[in-house]
Formats: C-alpha cells, sequence, structure tokens
C-alpha cells in the first residue's frame, strides 16, 4: 500500500499548491470567490492529476474525458489546476480578472484552454454534462464526464431537470460531484433554503450515490471507481467539504464566499497553506 | 397553391437534411408532433432526444452536445424557448458561441384560442438582444425549409422562428434563401413596405391594395432580422417613406430593428404595423390578425399615412 500512500503525497502537495495558488491569485485579483474554491480543491485536484484522460498538448482532443465546473465561481481552483497541468503559463493566474486576461471572473471556454464548458450562471453544468455523455454514447466512444456542482447550486430547478434526464437517458458514463460544504452567500443552506437531504433527492431521481469525506484523496478516488463501475445509471458523489479548507481564518466562514483577501491576510493564509 | 404552415416545413427539412448531414440531432421537449420534429424522430430514433416538459435542460443539454461536434435543434414553442429558457440561451448557447439551432414554433399571436400565455410576441427582441445570435423569421414554408438548412450550415447559434398557422406561399423552389439577405418581392418607388414572417404575404396584398388606388408600394421581405441587410434597408428608404410590418410586439422586432438602421444611416419617416405593446387573448388567427391591426388593410392604411410626410430623397 506504499504506492498509495506516495499518490496521497503526490496529491496532497499539489493540492496546496492549487490552494495557494487560490489565495494569491484572488488577492492580487482584489475579487473572487475563495472559499467555495478551497473547499473544492482536493476533488479537482484528484480529478486531473489522477483520474481524467486529457492531454494539456491537445485541449480539443474529441476522446478527452469532459469536466465541468457547474458553480463556475470555483473558477480560481479550476484555473490553478490547469495552469499545474501545463494547459496555460501560470503567469495568467496573476491575470485573473483583469480587462484583457485570459482568466475571466467564471469560466469562458472560448478563452481558456482546456475548458470543457463556459459556466458561471448556477445550474446549468449538468445540463451540458447531460448533452456531453449523450454525445458520447451516440458516437460509442468512451470517454466520461464529470460535472461539479455546488450544494447550494442544487436549489436551482433546472438542477433536477438534468438529474432526471441524466436517470432517464441511463448515463453511467457521467459522474456528478457535490461540493457540499453547508454554505451559500447569505447563510447556511439548512437556514437560505435547504436542498437536503441531496443525497435523498438524487437517489429519489434514479442516480447511484456515494457519500464521501471531499479532502480524503482515498475516498474520492474509490468513489470515482465506483461510479466507473456503475451500470445504466449516472452516479453523483456527494462530498462533504470545509468552505475555505486549509486557510484557518476561512474555514467554515461565510463571508469568504465572494471576498479576496487582503494583501496581509493572504500572507497569513500561504504561511497557513 | 395550398396555405403550409412554416412549423410543417421545420420537420419536413430536418427530416431530409438528418440523411444528408449526420450530426443533426434533434430535442424537444414534449412538443413533438406540434413541433413536427416526430417526423425526423420516426426516421432517426436515436438521434432523437425527447427532454419532456423541462426547457432549460432542453437548451443546456443541446450546448453540452454541440461542444461535441453535433449540430443539435433544440425545438419547443417560441414562448418557451426564447422566454423561459432565456438565460439558458444566452449564458450556456450564445456566450461560448456554440452550434445549436434553436428552433421555435407557434411564435406570434397566431398559435390563437391557446391565448395570451402562449403568444410569443416578444422573442424577436429578446434573442436579437443576445450576441452571437443570428435571428431568422422565414415567410413562407419555401422560405423555412430553406432556412432550416441554411441554419445548420450556418456555424454558430441560430434562432428560427416558425409559425403554427398556415401561411400563403410566397416563393417557390427556384428561389435562394441567404441568411442575412432581405429580398425585394416588388419594386415600387412611393413607399417601401418591409415586412417578415406571416405579415410578407399580408404585405404583398397591401401593394395590391395601394395600387388600385395609384400607389406604387417596394415589398420587402426581411427574414433574416439579425444580422439585418442594411443595404436593402437602405435602397427601400429611397421610397421616402417606410411601413414595417411584424406579428410581433412593436417594440423590439423587425420595425425597431430597421428604425435603428434608418437613423443613423438615412433617417426616413417610418410607421410600424405589429402589436401594440399588448398581450393578445384566445381566438382563431385570423380573427387576432384584424383584432390587432395586422392585415393588408392595415398596411395599406398605414403607407397612405406615412407617404403624407415623406422626405425627398
Amino acid at each position: 500500500m506504499s504506492s498509495l500512500k506516495e499518490k496521497n503525497n503526490e496529491l496532497s502537495t499539489t493540492a496546496r499548491t492549487i490552494r495557494r495558488h487560490i489565495v494569491e491569485m484572488t488577492a492580487e485579483a482584489g475579487s473572487g470567490h475563495p472559499g467555495g474554491s478551497l473547499s473544492c480543491s482536493d476533488i479537482l485536484t484528484a480529478l486531473y492529476f489522477n483520474v481524467l484522460r486529457v492531454d494539456p498538448k491537445r485541449p480539443a482532443w474529441s476522446e478527452r474525458d469532459r469536466f465541468i465546473l457547474s458553480k463556475g465561481h470555483a473558477a480560481p481552483a479550476l484555473y490553478a489546476v490547469l495552469a499545474e497541468k501545463g494547459y496555460f503559463p501560470k503567469e495568467e493566474l496573476m491575470k485573473l480578472r483583469k480587462t484583457g486576461a485570459m482568466l475571466q471572473g467564471h469560466p469562458d471556454m472560448k478563452g481558456t484552454p482546456g475548458l470543457d464548458m463556459t459556466t458561471g450562471s448556477l445550474g446549468q453544468g449538468l445540463s451540458a454534462a447531460n448533452g456531453m455523455a449523450l454525445a458520447g454514447k451516440l458516437d460509442k466512444k468512451d470517454y466520461r464526464v464529470y460535472v461539479l456542482l455546488g450544494d447550494g447550486e442544487t436549489e436551482e430547478g433546472q438542477v433536477w431537470e438534468a438529474a432526471m434526464a441524466s436517470a432517464h437517458y441511463k448515463l453511467d458514463n457521467l459522474t456528478a460531484f457535490v461540493d457540499h460544504n453547508g454554505l451559500q452567500i447569505d447563510g447556511p443552506i439548512t437556514q437560505v433554503m435547504s436542498p437536503e437531504k441531496i443525497q435523498d433527492k438524487f437517489k429519489a431521481f434514479g442516480w447511484h450515490v456515494i457519500d464521501i469525506d471531499g479532502h480524503d484523496f482515498n475516498q474520492i478516488l474509490e468513489a470515482v471507481e465506483e461510479a466507473k463501475n456503475t451500470k445504466d445509471k449516472p452516479t453523483v458523489i456527494v462530498a462533504k467539504t470545509v468552505k475555505g479548507k486549509g486557510v484557518p481564518f476561512m474555514e467554515n466562514i461565510v463571508d469568504w464566499h465572494g471576498k479576496a483577501p487582503s494583501k496581509e491576510q493572504a500572507e497569513e493564509a500561504l504561511k497557513a497553506l | 397553391m395550398p396555405k403550409v404552415a412554416t412549423r410543417e416545413a421545420y420537420g419536413q427539412a430536418l427530416a431530409e437534411l438528418g440523411e444528408e448531414i449526420k450530426d443533426i440531432v434533434v430535442l424537444d421537449a414534449d412538443l413533438s408532433k406540434s413541433t413536427k420534429t416526430s417526423v425526423f424522430a420516426k426516421k432517426f430514433p436515436e438521434r432523437f432526444f425527447n427532454m419532456g416538459i423541462a426547457e432549460q435542460n432542453l437548451m443546456g443539454t443541446a450546448a453540452g452536445l454541440a461542444t461535441c461536434g453535433k449540430i443539435p435543434f433544440a425545438s419547443t414553442f417560441a414562448i418557451f424557448a426564447a422566454g423561459r429558457a432565456f438565460e439558458q440561451v444566452r449564458n450556456s448557447i450564445c456566450y461560448p458561441q456554440l452550434n445549436v439551432k434553436i428552433a421555435a414554433t407557434h411564435a406570434g399571436i397566431t398559435v390563437g384560442e391557446d391565448g395570451a400565455t402562449h403568444q410569443s410576441i416578444e422573442d424577436i427582441a429578446l434573442m436579437r438582444a443576445i450576441p452571437h445570435m443570428t435571428v431568422i423569421n422565414p415567410a413562407d414554408a419555401e422560405e423555412a425549409k430553406q432556412a432550416v438548412r441554411a441554419a445548420a450550415l450556418h456555424k454558430g447559434p441560430v434562432y428560427l422562428r416558425f409559425g403554427r398557422h398556415p401561411v400563403e406561399t410566397i416563393f417557390d423552389e427556384n428561389y435562394k434563401f441567404e441568411i442575412g439577405k432581405g429580398v425585394i418581392l416588388k419594386e415600387g418607388k412611393d413607399v417601401a413596405i418591409i415586412a417578415t414572417g406571416v405579415m410578407v404575404g399580408e404585405a404583398l396584398k397591401a401593394a395590391k391594395i395601394l395600387a388600385g388606388e395609384g400607389i406604387n408600394a417596394m415589398v420587402v421581405n426581411i427574414s433574416t432580422i439579425k444580422p439585418i441587410d442594411k443595404e436593402v434597408i437602405l435602397k427601400a428608404a429611397g421610397c421616402g417613406a417606410i411601413v414595417t410590418a411584424e406579428e410581433h410586439n412593436i417594440i423590439g422586432g423587425l420595425g425597431s430593428a430597421v428604425a435603428e438602421v434608418l437613423a443613423e444611416e438615412k433617417p426616413t419617416p417610418i410607421k410600424r404595423i405589429g402589436i401594440a405593446d399588448e398581450f393578445g387573448q384566445s381566438g382563431n388567427p385570423d380573427e387576432l390578425l384584424k383584432i390587432y391591426h395586422l392585415t393588408a388593410e392595415d398596411i395599406a392604411k398605414a403607407a397612405k399615412k406615412i407617404i403624407k410626410i415623406k422626405t425627398r430623397s
């Protein structure tokens, strides 16, 4: 099992780099969404560095696995992962949200290599994932489609229109993650407009549901394997996460949803990471 | 010639094109018998996806299919395509410039008896306002058929507007539809009538009425409302007075688009025929056209009025 341990160590190291990028780039941009970017960093790291069949030299390779960040405001996490993976120079990260920059506030597939879908308006990613999964089935291709939703995002009706369709079309080449950090802009999701229990709702819509700790690489990777082996239905991995994960003064604090750290706060955060 | 609804032409064109262009896939939202995509569904069941009564997901799924090289025709009633799923069309389709064709049937007041909730009279305005969107409103079945083909071959998002109600035949198979090109159907010099969709037939009738009174009217068909054919509008402006006619709210549709061109390039008196910024009601389509002043007589009346304040060119 030492190789598993090594893999975990490697992923942890990469995830730390991703978190440092998130803090640095949002501080430099002066705006953005660090909380929800940090909460999904481990999932994105595991996907891009251990799961997805992708080739940064060929971003439009037709056989590639697809990934859609439905909660588009977590763009800094995705941008950091794509830059680390080699899709574009890391210097671009520090131009986030600036005029003329490649990296828009929310993902724009036309401008950034490696993005499979434009997202940012909540609730739309799973539908696009359905389209990609349907195309894969139609063309008898073996690529898989991954999509990451926010837990608050599941309050959008379109998510359930899409969930119904994924199950109806038996899209077992589709795996959804829910980044379940429990907080949305106005407070805890259970207080604002509870979508709980998210697991039960997906189950009722005909999905295979897996519950994991979204910061445990073993659990993330095992769940992905289980999803791959699940036939005739889509799988959702509901990942319990911590908003602001890794930065003590941000963890579980609602306020860090859409606020950038100051230069001083960024320094403090980087020390902790 | 028998009257044919443009939605009928849509269904036939799809089924024919499906043979030729293998990347075409069709999505519907539980209205395939009405939108006529059922013809395609029967012929190519594996390339037809019924998304059920869920238009937002319909648009998003079409977007996802387009990223994988498919040419999706997302079909539903205009009110749901342009209205309910507006933001999905904007953010998931037009912003990333995905190759999705939105086929919106049952547009306008001639849906008839279903009443105001189903009479989309704002869709041209909504779709025209989204960057990258091409908006096509064919005048008859032949033009509709050709527009479907042109849309399939065009790279990028297209909004196709079709009607439920059978309309007069304007074009024969010798006609060549081209995206972005307006067509002068009748030359004239006293006034120009620029019409779109079902109003083109009325415009031609209006020209006849006017001819009976010694007025020589030009008639122009604008089927592509965006990008609009400035050249043909400026030619029409040569008449010194313009009437626009559309089965749409007078705000934001063809009349507005024509007025924008004229105001910037060649200020010309203009009278817009359209629904006067009000909701429709249930009724027989032909009766509704009369009640809401969308007939050849209404156009002719407007033409005579506008001629009086004509500019000398």
